[in-house]
């Protein structure tokens, strides 16, 4: 045995020691997270935390419901809003432009996934709220003004997955579709989207989970308002906003119902990760 | 009877509606850079760049918050980077793939989606308050660690993962060992990948405001050490925009913060560039 | 007087529970080119592997009787697979340049060694590059990527690869399955060259090969050796009415 050869199973021990370090810290976080937080779930019952509309922390009525339906009004908005916008520029950028223009717009796509989101929320605040408040109504801290802001936030991600999963369908697809007399549009909508479909639905959750998983912006331009918003120029506060607004002052059972959002928080971005996993194995043959 | 229309005119349709969309999409993602450098670059200045802030950040310049910014990016970087690729290696290189290794990439996924806030909640509570390491920078370093670390896990198992299986049975057919072929054939070709999830996670410390505000506080003292608190750019910025302290100071902060992502962007594409056509 | 320098005994290969390779007794002998000739499946690349103990790679693998190289088992414990590996060098079926210059790949096993001094790495290099007719065409863009050569002068760099290393033994495995008649023939015209320095073991699906080239021809079907002979006997005469069968193209 060489002496590289006897090294090897000290190598082996350390590399299981640093896996081990890594994946204790992943466990305890999640154990952490739930143990502190389902404790209050449990005790005062899933169907009052989950439905009731009452978030009185200090009087002990915690109820999610308002901020569950403005996590999701906001992240559907923001779906609406990034899709179509970052799938065409998917699109175009794979499929109708050259290959330089690509190679210069994607990495400052990529690069804009960089901006800090307190950046994102700024803007809002001092560009679309006024904007809102002077022409639509409504004090402008708004789902609108939340779903345009989180759509444009992922953009990038949408955009840049897209891309990657369109150019990784084999170029013979694009080439017998033309060769059958196909025009581009068509081979784009009944060959090429289609094959890309799994990577395509992949950035779509990831950027749903971006616009969940979204705090700082939000606060800074939804208006933080604990009621289920009756119009899209509504206050709404998202379940992330009301960890951070609390936060800072919360004790106890207070504190402990703040996890438990995380709690929610947690199997939501757990079940879209499994909805994309397995979108995404099931490829074409 | 089924409405026919001339696939060029639907082309050229389609065509025009997807350039308008993209178009719209560019203009928006540029504008919002455009903005906050057109706002914030004449506030800044080597004076902005070194001198403290004085009045709560109404006057002089940043220099704490970049002290604080960088220390506590590279703190974070410095525990995950090596546990993360470390692990990586040891699961796809050491270990067969199994259950295990299914469950931990699985929890890795999930815990690289989790929201920043909940970090911070978890930072709050363990590191400022049970461990009693107070609002700091290590309290701070460790919980970004923490949350950059399924990303670069993530992506580094992706990367080593990619590499062609035939290389490293050259590799082991000329005599080396496995750690040989790890390092010296492996690594080299994953390297790109791993360092993307490695700048990822530089990126994501360096924009973070939720998880820090609640770990490491928002002193504006220079640290002096891992136990002091400190204020990073982007908590900065928050604070001065939501307070309205000083709308000229906000947009510098912003677009020095904006320039900095930038500029590791860009440096680390031409790193990776330069070193793909050294091993390709 | 021909004397051996690979004896497998009893030698099977086990993959969990299918056996590769069924009680093999075969000798090679010193300085010979060896060939191996076989349908595909029948066990001619496991039982190279099992020499140069690559297949260790595989969890399942498991192995009975013995396979000795100069008088000692391979697979006897304390055996360092290292040292064993770099005696017995091996060229695949595709070329496989690594992602590196053309001077880095021919280092890349010394270097795993231990070498560090830049210039004997240099001649040892040019040594290895002249020894398989490669040097007189890439001399003067050693620094380039090895993945710019064409697929015969990237097989003719992992021949010279292993060169590096001063093995005893060559082993290839269908080295010029994907190659054209040109580089085939380069090829081969190399191992003729080599048989006065190494011993050769060539596994080839190609029996017009190993008609050119090899001294003597084992023929292996599912996992056995049925029939081991000098090549010229092989060809004309076979003991077995399987080995002519496979021979004359009635199964393959």
């Amino acid at each position: 045995m060489t002496r590289l050869e006897r090294n090897e199973r000290l190598i082996r021990l350390a590399l299981l020691l640093v896996a081990f370090s890594a994946v204790s810290i992943l466990v305890v976080i999640t154990i952490f997270i739930f143990g502190e937080g389902t404790p209050v779930m449990f005790k005062y019952g899933l169907k009052k935390f989950l439905l009731s509309l009452d978030w009185f922390p200090l009087e002990k009525s915690y109820g999610l419901l308002p901020m569950i339906i403005g996590s999701l009004f906001v992240t559907a908005g923001a779906l609406v809003i990034g899709v179509p916008l970052g799938l065409a520029c998917a699109i175009v950028l794979t499929e109708f432009s050259s290959k330089g223009l690509r190679r210069i717009l994607k990495p400052v796509i990529e690069l804009l996934a960089g901006i800090p989101s307190v950046v994102y929320g700024f803007i809002g605040v001092v560009i679309l709220v006024p904007f809102i408040r002077d022409n639509l109504g409504g004090p402008g801290l708004s789902v609108l003004a939340a779903s345009v802001i989180l759509g444009i936030m992922i953009l990038p991600t949408i955009i840049s997955i897209s891309i990657d999963s369109l150019e990784a369908v084999p170029r013979s697809y694009r080439e017998g579709s033309i060769a059958l007399g196909a025009t581009r549009w068509q081979t784009t909508r009944m060959v090429m989207f289609p094959a890309a479909k799994s990577g395509i639905i992949a950035s779509i959750i990831l950027g749903m989970g971006r616009a969940i998983g979204e705090t700082m912006a939000v606060i800074m331009i939804a208006g933080n308002a604990a009621t289920i918003p009756r119009s899209l120029l509504d206050p709404v506060r998202t379940l992330t906003s009301n960890i951070a607004l609390e936060m800072g002052y919360a004790a106890g059972e207070h504190r402990e119902a703040l996890f438990a959002t995380g709690v929610i928080l947690f199997i939501i971005i757990m079940v879209l990760n499994t909805i994309a996993n397995l979108t995404s194995k099931r490829r074409a043959p | 009877m089924r409405l026919h229309i001339d696939p060029k005119i639907e082309q050229r349709f389609f065509r025009a509606l997807l350039w308008l969309l993209t178009g719209v999409t560019v203009f928006i993602l540029f504008f919002i850079i455009f903005y906050v450098l057109k706002r914030g670059l004449p506030a800044v200045s080597l004076q902005f760049l070194t001198k403290n802030p004085v009045e709560m950040g109404k006057a002089g310049g940043i220099f704490s918050t970049i002290i604080g910014t960088v220390a506590l990016t590279l703190l974070a970087v410095l525990i995950a980077a090596p546990l993360g690729v470390g692990s990586a290696i040891y699961l796809t290189e050491y270990t067969r793939e199994n259950w295990i290794t299914r469950v931990i990439r699985f929890g890795s996924e999930c815990l690289a989606g989790i929201p920043s806030i909940i970090f911070g909640l978890f930072g709050f509570i363990l590191f400022v308050t049970k461990l009693g390491l107070g609002w700091s920078l290590l309290s701070g370093g460790l919980t970004l660690a923490f949350m950059i670390l399924p990303t670069i896990i993530r992506t580094s198992e992706e990367a080593i993962l990619s590499v062609p299986y035939s290389y490293r049975e050259v590799s082991f057919s000329l005599g080396g060992t496995k750690w040989q072929t790890v390092t010296r054939v492996v690594l080299p070709s994953a390297l790109p990948g791993i360092a993307t999830g490695v700048i990822l996670g530089v990126g994501r410390s360096i924009g973070e405001t939720a998880a820090v505000i609640f770990t490491a506080g928002s002193s504006l003292h220079i640290p002096n050490s891992l136990f002091s608190s400190s204020r990073t750019m982007s908590v900065h910025f928050y604070i001065l925009a939501r307070e309205g302290i000083s709308m000229s100071n906000a947009y510098g902060t912003a677009a020095v913060l904006i320039i900095a992502i930038l500029a590791i962007n860009v440096v680390a594409y031409t790193l990776m560039n330069r070193f793909m056509r050294k091993y390709c | 007087m021909d004397k051996t320098v690979i004896r497998a005994k009893d030698f099977s290969h086990f993959f969990g529970a299918v056996p590769a390779l069924k009680n093999i007794n075969m000798e090679i002998f010193q300085n010979e080119i060896f060939g191996i000739i076989g349908p595909a499946g029948s066990g001619k690349s496991t039982f190279l592997r099992a020499l140069n103990r690559l297949n260790d790679l595989i969890p399942s693998s498991r192995t009975e009787g013995t396979l000795e190289i100069r008088g000692q088992d391979v697979y006897a414990p304390g055996i360092s697979v290292v040292e064993l590996r770099r005696r017995l060098g091996m060229v695949f079926a595709t070329p496989v340049p690594l992602p590196r210059s053309i001077f880095e790949n021919i280092a890349f096993g010394a270097r795993l060694a231990g070498e560090k001094s830049q210039g004997r790495l240099a001649e040892l290099v040019a040594d290895c590059l002249k020894k398989t007719a490669l040097w007189e065409e890439v001399m003067d863009r050693l620094e380039t990527s090895a993945l710019k050569l064409s697929g015969g002068q990237q097989q003719r760099l992992c021949l010279a690869r292993i060169l590096a290393l001063k093995p005893e033994f060559i082993m290839l495995d269908e080295p010029t399955s994907g190659l054209d008649p040109i580089s085939t023939m380069k090829i081969e015209e190399t191992l003729r060259k080599f048989r006065a320095e190494y011993t050769i073991i060539l596994v080839t699906n190609n029996t017009k090969q190993a008609a050119r080239v090899a001294d003597r021809t084992a023929f292996f079907l599912n996992g056995e050796l049925i029939e081991v002979d000098r090549t010229d006997k092989i060809f004309s005469a076979p003991s077995d009415s399987r080995t002519n069968d496979y021979i004359s193209g009635k199964f393959g």
